[in-house]
């Protein structure tokens, strides 16, 4: 036992290198923008990899005391909550019915969401974009939010329907002799079960839509509408020589999506590594 | 089938009138509970994409309903006869050709080192992944800020060694420079599917191999490699249907440019579609690219997946 710990110990010294040289690729631009954004200008051309020497607050403040910032944060968050609550409900609903019902027809239904997976999202922009502006939904955070849900509709119904299958029908027919609706059923028994899936299918939703830019871009041109995608690209054109600015604007915009890996961090690697693998 | 029929029906009902009624009633049940997600997928989704196809046949500005100006392939002889086209073609079996051979064994071997008992490896794992989680466009605005040729981070690390890059900002290099970003977000993610992976060989398989006298690099070859088999070809089919869509990253770092060089589908799609207004063309572009992953998903999936579905329908993951 020993000599086997003693051979583990002796192994790992070179197994550690690799691993920091990678951490550094990773973690190098990172703290070069969370540093940069305490410096001067020139102190990011004559002291690039240095602490900031003065340490400046003012980029960090500027764009914390910006309404467009948080305006820009509020417009994301909203979007996203909103397109996940949208899809998560009404994919449960679907895939309920694809779980517990037969009926004529569902394998052909059910096939048409999954062939869904199949549709690249830049394929429909155009023609997404030329239906909203019929509907006259653009510049309208309802265009970006039914859009994304209705692209999240394949996996979530797909991820939701696996796990609906595995409830047990003992279950079911428990409820329904206790006097349980058809919807009682759904809504105060299987989804209180559904909970773990429901995590997975949210946090894929919510990351998806933090992160949309194509979508956005195409439907937004009025700013107060804009997401932080939109503002974080909008700013470095405003600000081109101002590269501290910038930097301090990159990394007030990864806090929200790094805190959120930081709290979900399980659901979230289970989440986009099941999402990608299953259906 | 019937096993999945439940609820009240599943027991012997009195007269035919009250089965009928609740016959009834469950259709109206699942119709409820279908519709709203069939309307919005039917609405945005599969209409969106026929409007692609049937708009690539016409010559349209995007304006006054549907088009009506029809020109059958011209959009695509056209198309095909572009220099820019045939580069973004040859762009994406670049890009697929680096990620395939480069990128994704690089993931591969993080993952091996990581699936050993080091200490901090879950430290290591949080670090590498991070990247993913960050939105594209962040990650373009960084780059394009830490590469750019004159104030970057980058050259002001190489000037000390005395090199320099041109990076983003010349067509020999930005393919390269692309590539490394698209490294530096998306290997993370290649990396946890391997993880899982590995996670679900049993140890045993391995000690065996062990005991029967293979080296480290004899095991993965012949006893680790070949399990992980079904991981490897999920993760190159990932890469290689968002590669046909490649957009956010490139859009950012270089607009497609210098002069094109770094152009993809789905930028020249973009330029053409909203920049020029010629909605018909850009949808050919489009068209293609669908072609594109549609052949690609079912050809792999028959001759490469086939052994590791077993009934799926289909496995391609979520959009990006």
């Amino acid at each position: 036992m020993r000599h086997a710990k003693n051979a583990v110990r002796r192994n790992t010294l070179p197994l550690h290198a690799v691993a920091w040289i990678v951490g550094a690729f990773i973690l190098v631009p990172i703290v070069y923008a969370v540093l940069g954004g305490f410096k001067h200008n020139n102190q990011l051309s004559s002291n690039p990899f240095g602490l900031p020497d003065p340490w400046v607050a003012g980029n960090y403040t500027a764009v914390l005391a910006s309404g467009s910032f948080w305006r820009q944060l509020w417009n994301s968050t909203f979007i996203a909550v909103a397109s996940t609550a949208l899809v998560v409900a009404l994919s449960a609903l679907a895939a309920f019915v694809f779980a517990r019902f037969a009926f004529r027809g569902r394998e052909l239904l059910f096939t048409l969401f999954t062939a869904g997976l199949m549709f690249p999202f830049a394929v429909a922009i155009l023609p997404i974009f030329v239906l909203l502006r019929t509907f006259g939904l653009l510049d309208n955070p309802l265009g970006v939010i039914l859009t994304q849900a209705a692209f999240g509709l394949p996996l979530t119904i797909i991820i939701l329907r696996q796990f609906f299958r595995g409830i047990p029908g003992e279950v079911e027919e428990a409820a329904t002799l206790d006097g349980c609706s058809t919807f009682g059923f759904f809504w105060r028994i299987l989804l209180p079960m559904a909970r773990p899936a429901l995590a997975t299918v949210s946090v894929l939703a919510l990351v998806g839509s933090w992160n949309n830019f194509m979508l956005p871009l195409v439907v937004f041109s009025d700013e107060s509408a804009w997401t932080l995608p939109l503002g974080v690209q909008q700013f470095q054109g405003q600000y081109a020589s101002d590269t501290a600015r910038i930097l301090a604007y990159l990394v007030l915009a990864m806090v929200p999506a790094l805190g959120f890996y930081a709290i979900a961090e399980r659901h979230l690697v289970g989440g986009l590594t099941a999402g990608a693998t299953k259906g | 089938m019937t096993t999945l029929t439940r609820g009240p029906e599943a027991r012997p009902l009195p007269a035919p009138a009250a089965r009928a009624r609740v016959r009834r009633r469950r259709s109206v049940t699942i119709a409820l509970f279908v519709l709203p997600a069939l309307v919005l997928f039917l609405l945005l989704v599969v209409a969106p994409i026929l409007i692609a196809m049937y708009s690539s046949v016409f010559r349209w500005n995007g304006f006054g309903g549907l088009p009506a100006n029809f020109i059958g392939l011209d959009n695509f002889t056209r198309l095909f006869g572009t220099e820019v086209f045939r580069d973004d073609l040859w762009h994406l079996v670049v890009l697929i050709a680096f990620s395939v051979c480069v990128q994704l064994p690089f993931s591969l071997g993080i993952a091996m080192l990581l699936h050993q008992r080091i200490r901090g490896r879950a430290l290591y794992r949080l670090v590498f992944f991070a990247p993913y989680v960050l939105s594209e466009v962040i990650t373009g605005v960084l780059f394009s800020l830490i590469l750019s040729p004159e104030s970057g981070m980058a050259n002001q690390l190489l000037r000390a060694v005395g090199l320099e890059s041109q990076w983003l900002s010349d067509p020999g290099s930005v393919m390269y420079s692309l590539f490394l970003v698209m490294t530096w977000k998306y290997f993370g993610f290649h990396m946890m599917i391997y993880l899982a992976g590995r996670q679900n060989i049993p140890e045993e398989l391995i000690e065996a191999a062990k005991i029967d006298g293979a080296g480290p690099w004899k095991v993965f070859r012949h006893v680790t490699l070949p399990l992980l088999g079904p991981t490897v070809r999920i993760s190159v089919f990932l890469s290689v249907i968002y590669t046909i869509q490649l957009f956010d990253l490139v859009w950012i770092l270089t607009q497609g440019g210098p002069s094109h060089s770094s152009e993809t589908m789905a930028v020249t799609m973009m330029e053409w579609g909203f920049k020029r207004s010629q909605v018909g063309y850009a949808s050919a572009v489009s068209v293609v690219m669908f072609a594109l992953s549609l052949v690609f998903a079912l050809v792999y999936q028959r001759l490469v997946m086939r052994r590791d579905l077993e009934g799926a329908t289909t496995s391609i993951g979520g959009r990006r």
